[in-house]
C-alpha cells in the first residue's frame, strides 16, 4: 500500500517537474497558419489605458485583414524597450514587425538584429515620397535598407504662451536666437512664485541628447568620420559656447531653477503645472503635456530651434525580425504601408480623429512630417488644415522654420556618447565653479572611447 | 532473563564475506535506500530541474557570455579576453569601482554603526519598546523605488524638506544630490534609512542573548555605560557584528536602485556604481558580453568576501 502511494507521489512529482520543464522550454507557434495564410506579429498596439488609440489600432487591424485575406495580424502591446529587446530576440518572442525610435536603427543594423528588406521594397508604394534623411536612418553604408520611418519630430523650442504674455513678451514672436532665449528666460523667471524660465535635462543620457541638439542648433557637430572610424567633434569653440551659455543661464542669470539632474518627465511636469517658460522639445510633447500633465493646448507654442543652424531629427519607424521569413517581411511591409504610409487613407483617418476631438494640426502623428515636397505632402497639409482641432497657428513658426534648418541624425553609439555628454550638462548646471574646458576634455576622452567601438 | 548464546558471545571476529556477496549486499542496500527515499528523490528532482533551469544554467551562460560577443541572432563569437579589455579601457570602469568602494565605506561607517546604536538604545528602553521597534522597521516595508522618490523630495535643493529645515535654523542649504561632494553621502543616507530596520532587529536579538549577570558583574566592578558597552556588549555580539559587516559589504557592493532612480550616476559620474555601469552595458548599450565580463569581476570580488564569511561561520559553529 505504502509503496503504491510512494509510486503515485513520485509519478505526480515527476509529472509536475516535467510539466514545468516543458512549459519553460515551450516554443512560440506563430508561424504561417493553415491555408497559405501568413501570420505576422506586430507591436505598436496602444495599451488599454489609451482607449481611443487602442480602438483605432484594432479597427485598422480588422480593416487590413479584410482587405488582405491572406494575412493574419497578431497585434501586441508595447513599443521599443531596449531593456527587454535582446531578451525577446534571444527567446524568440520578438515581434515580426517591431517599433523603433529613430535612435535605434544604427545599432540594430550594426549588430545585425534587424532583417534586410531591400529586395522587398520595390512593391511598396509611396516609399519614394519619404524624406531621404529619414530613410537614411534605416540604411547601412552599402545602401541596404532595414526598416521604414513612420513619424518624424524634429526638435524645437516649446514655450508657454500664457507665461510669455504675463512676462510682457509677445507669444507670436518667440525667440529665434539663444540670446533672445536668455532674455525671455530672465523675464519669465522674474514673475516669481518658483517660475523657471528655461529648463534642461541632465540625467540618464538625456542631458547628452539635448547637448547634441544645442550643438546642432549652433552649427556644431558631436562626432565626425575620420578615416574608417569616428571621433568626437564637440571639444571646440562651439562646444564651449554651448556649455558656457548653459552655465551662464544657470548661475549668472539664475533662470534655470535650483533643482537639477532633471529628466523629461520632470520638465513636462513643470510645464504642465505652468511653472516653466521654455524647454527644447519635439511637437509630440504637446499632446503629452495636455493628456498626462493637465496642460491646455492654448497655452503652448512651438518655435524652431534657436540658433537657426540645424536641428536634431527624432521620430519612429518599424523594423523586421532578423529571423522573419521573406513572406512575413512582405506581409509586414504591406501592413506598415497600409497603416502608416498611406495617402489614400489620410482623409478617412483624420476624420476619425477629428470626430473624437483628438489633436490634429501638430506636425506629429497622425499627420507626421515625413513626406518630401510634392503631391502627398500637399494633400496631408490641406487635410490637416481642414480637420485641425488644435491651434495650428501656435506651431506655424516651427513648421516654417523647419525648412531652413539642417536636419541631422544622432551620432553613432549615441547612448554612450550621450552618457559622456551628460557630465558636461551636469557639471555646468550643478557646479557654479565648473571648469568648462575640463568638462569637455573629460567628455571627449569618454566619447572617443565609445566612438572607437563603432563597428 | 535473556540468555547469551554461544554465537553472540563468540570472541571470534566475524568472518569476512566473499567479495561477490558484499557487492550484492551493497547493491541491495542501494536499492532499498532508493526505494525508501523514492518520494524524496522525486521532490528533489523538481527542485533540481528548477535550480538547473533558472539558476545554474544562467550562471554558466553568464560566465560564457563574458568571453563572447552575441547578437542573439547568429551564433555567439568567442572573443577571449576582448570584453575585459574593452572594460579596462572604459574610463568609467575605475570610477565605478572607486564610487562603489566609497559607497561601501560610507555605508560601513554610517549604515553599520547607526543600526547598532539604535539597537542598543532600543534594548535599554523600558517603555514602548514594541512601538519603537515597529517605527524603526517601517521603512523596510516601503518599496525601494518609493523610498528613492520620497528622498528626492527631501533632497530638493529648493523647497525640499532638508533645506527648509536647514534654512529654518539659520544654516546654509546644501546641494545634496546636485553636488559631487555630497551626492554619494546622500545616497548612503537613503540606503541606511531604508534598510536599517532589519539590521536593528538582528542586533536586538543578539543583545537579548547577553546574560544579565555580565552587566551586573560589570556594574559591581564600577563600569560606566561606555565601559559596559565596550567590555560586555561589543565582545558578546562580536560574531554577529562581524557577520553583519560581511553581509553588508556584499550587499552594498551591489548598490543599484538608489543611484539608478535618484541620480542616474551623476553629477559628473560621482554616483556611477559597478552595477549601474553593468546595467548600462547590458540594457542601454545592448552589449551583453561586456556586461557579463563586468559581472564576472564583481562575482570574483564578492566571492572572496563570501568565502571569508563562510569560513567565519564554520569556525564559529
Amino acid at each position: 500500500m505504502s509503496t503504491t502511494i510512494q509510486r503515485g507521489s513520485l509519478a505526480l512529482v515527476l509529472a509536475a517537474g516535467l510539466g514545468l520543464t516543458v512549459t519553460a522550454c515551450g516554443s512560440d507557434s506563430d508561424d504561417a497558419g493553415a491555408g497559405g495564410k501568413v501570420t505576422i506579429t506586430v507591436n505598436g498596439q496602444p495599451p488599454k489605458t489609451q482607449p481611443f488609440d487602442r480602438k483605432i489600432f484594432d479597427e485598422d487591424v480588422a480593416a487590413f485583414e479584410e482587405e488582405h485575406p491572406d494575412i493574419d495580424i497578431q497585434p501586441r502591446e508595447g513599443f521599443m524597450d531596449p531593456k527587454t529587446f535582446s531578451s525577446k530576440l534571444a527567446g524568440g518572442q520578438l515581434e515580426d514587425v517591431f517599433y523603433v525610435y529613430l535612435t535605434d536603427p544604427a545599432n540594430l543594423i550594426a549588430r545585425r538584429q534587424a532583417a534586410d528588406i531591400t529586395d522587398h521594397l520595390d512593391d511598396v508604394p509611396y516609399v519614394d515620397q519619404l524624406q531621404p534623411e529619414l530613410k537614411d536612418i534605416f540604411t547601412d553604408d552599402d545602401g541596404r535598407v532595414y526598416g521604414l520611418p513612420t513619424a518624424n519630430y524634429s526638435m524645437g523650442l516649446l514655450y508657454n504662451r500664457t507665461l510669455f504674455t504675463e512676462a510682457g513678451l509677445d507669444p507670436d514672436q518667440p525667440p529665434t536666437t539663444w540670446d533672445e532665449v536668455r532674455e525671455a528666460a530672465k523675464k519669465i523667471t522674474a514673475l516669481g512664485d518658483n517660475t523657471v524660465g528655461f529648463a534642461e535635462y541632465s540625467k540618464n543620457h538625456q542631458g547628452g541628447w539635448h547637448y547634441t541638439a544645442w550643438m546642432y542648433s549652433m552649427g556644431g557637430d558631436i562626432a565626425e568620420k575620420q578615416g574608417a572610424g569616428w571621433a568626437s567633434a564637440f571639444n571646440n569653440d562651439t562646444g564651449r559656447e554651448v556649455a558656457q551659455t548653459l552655465k551662464d543661464m544657470r548661475w549668472e542669470d539664475d533662470t534655470m531653477g535650483q533643482k537639477q539632474l532633471l529628466v523629461i518627465e520632470d520638465v513636462q511636469r513643470m510645464m504642465g503645472a505652468g511653472q516653466l517658460g521654455m524647454y527644447l522639445a519635439a511637437p509630440d510633447n504637446v499632446p503629452t503635456l495636455v493628456n498626462q500633465f493637465n496642460g491646455d493646448y492654448a497655452d503652448y507654442g512651438l518655435a524652431p530651434m534657436p540658433g537657426g543652424q540645424g536641428t536634431l531629427l527624432g521620430g519612429e519607424g518599424y523594423m523586421f525580425n532578423p529571423k522573419a521569413s521573406p513572406e512575413k517581411i512582405r506581409a509586414g511591409l504591406q501592413w506598415i504601408q497600409w497603416k502608416y504610409l498611406n495617402p489614400d487613407r489620410m482623409d478617412a483617418n483624420l476624420k476619425r480623429y477629428a470626430d473624437q476631438g483628438q489633436p490634429i494640426g501638430l506636425p506629429a502623428s497622425p499627420t507626421p512630417d515625413i513626406w518630401v515636397d510634392g503631391e502627398v505632402r500637399d494633400k496631408q497639409e490641406s487635410l490637416k488644415a481642414k480637420y485641425a482641432t488644435v491651434p495650428v497657428a501656435n506651431y506655424q513658426s516651427f513648421v516654417d522654420g523647419l525648412t531652413e534648418l539642417e536636419k541631422k541624425i544622432e551620432p553613432p553609439n549615441a547612448q554612450q556618447v550621450y552618457a559622456a555628454l551628460d557630465n558636461v550638462m551636469q557639471g555646468v548646471l550643478t557646479d557654479r565653479d565648473a571648469d568648462v574646458n575640463r568638462l569637455l576634455d573629460d567628455a571627449e576622452t569618454k566619447a572617443n572611447q565609445a566612438l572607437a567601438q563603432v563597428r | 532473563m535473556s540468555t547469551i548464546t554461544s554465537r553472540d558471545a563468540s570472541p571470534v571476529a566475524p568472518r569476512r564475506s566473499p567479495p561477490a556477496r558484499s557487492a550484492q549486499d551493497r547493491a541491495g542496500r542501494l536499492r532499498r535506500t532508493v526505494a525508501d527515499n523514492l518520494t524524496a528523490y522525486g521532490f528533489l528532482s523538481a527542485a533540481l530541474v528548477v535550480f538547473a533551469l533558472f539558476s545554474w544554467y544562467p550562471i554558466v551562460r553568464g560566465v560564457l557570455l563574458g568571453f563572447q560577443q552575441v547578437n542573439f541572432v547568429t551564433d555567439p563569437v568567442w572573443v577571449g579576453w576582448e570584453n575585459f579589455e574593452r572594460l579596462f579601457a572604459d574610463p568609467l570602469f575605475l570610477t565605478a569601482w572607486r564610487n562603489t568602494l566609497l559607497f561601501t565605506g560610507l555605508a560601513l561607517v554610517i549604515g553599520f554603526a547607526i543600526p547598532f546604536a539604535v539597537a542598543v538604545v532600543l534594548n535599554e528602553l523600558r517603555h514602548a519598546k514594541g512601538y519603537f521597534r515597529m517605527v524603526v522597521y517601517l521603512p523596510v516595508m516601503l518599496p525601494p523605488v518609493v523610498v528613492a522618490i520620497l528622498w528626492k523630495w527631501f533632497y530638493d535643493p529648493g523647497p525640499g524638506l532638508f533645506n527648509t529645515l536647514l534654512r529654518g535654523v539659520g544654516l546654509p542649504p546644501l546641494a545634496w544630490l546636485n553636488s559631487t561632494d555630497t551626492s554619494m553621502l546622500s545616497l548612503v543616507l537613503v540606503a541606511t534609512w531604508a534598510s536599517m530596520g532589519s539590521a536593528t532587529l538582528i542586533y536586538l536579538a543578539a543583545l537579548a542573548t547577553i546574560p544579565g549577570e555580565l552587566y551586573e558583574a560589570a556594574e559591581l566592578d564600577g563600569a560606566n555605560l561606555w565601559q559596559r558597552l565596550r567590555h560586555v556588549t561589543i565582545p558578546q555580539t562580536r560574531f554577529v557584528l562581524l557577520v553583519m559587516m560581511l553581509m553588508q559589504i556584499i550587499a552594498t557592493m551591489q548598490v543599484f536602485t538608489e543611484p539608478y532612480v535618484m541620480t542616474g550616476g551623476g553629477p559628473e559620474d560621482s554616483t556611477v556604481t559597478v552595477l549601474l555601469l553593468l546595467y548600462r552595458y547590458a540594457f542601454t548599450y545592448n552589449d551583453f558580453g561586456t556586461a557579463s565580463a563586468m559581472s564576472l569581476l564583481l562575482f570574483v570580488f564578492l566571492g572572496g568576501f563570501s568565502a571569508l564569511y563562510l569560513r567565519l561561520t564554520r569556525t564559529r559553529s
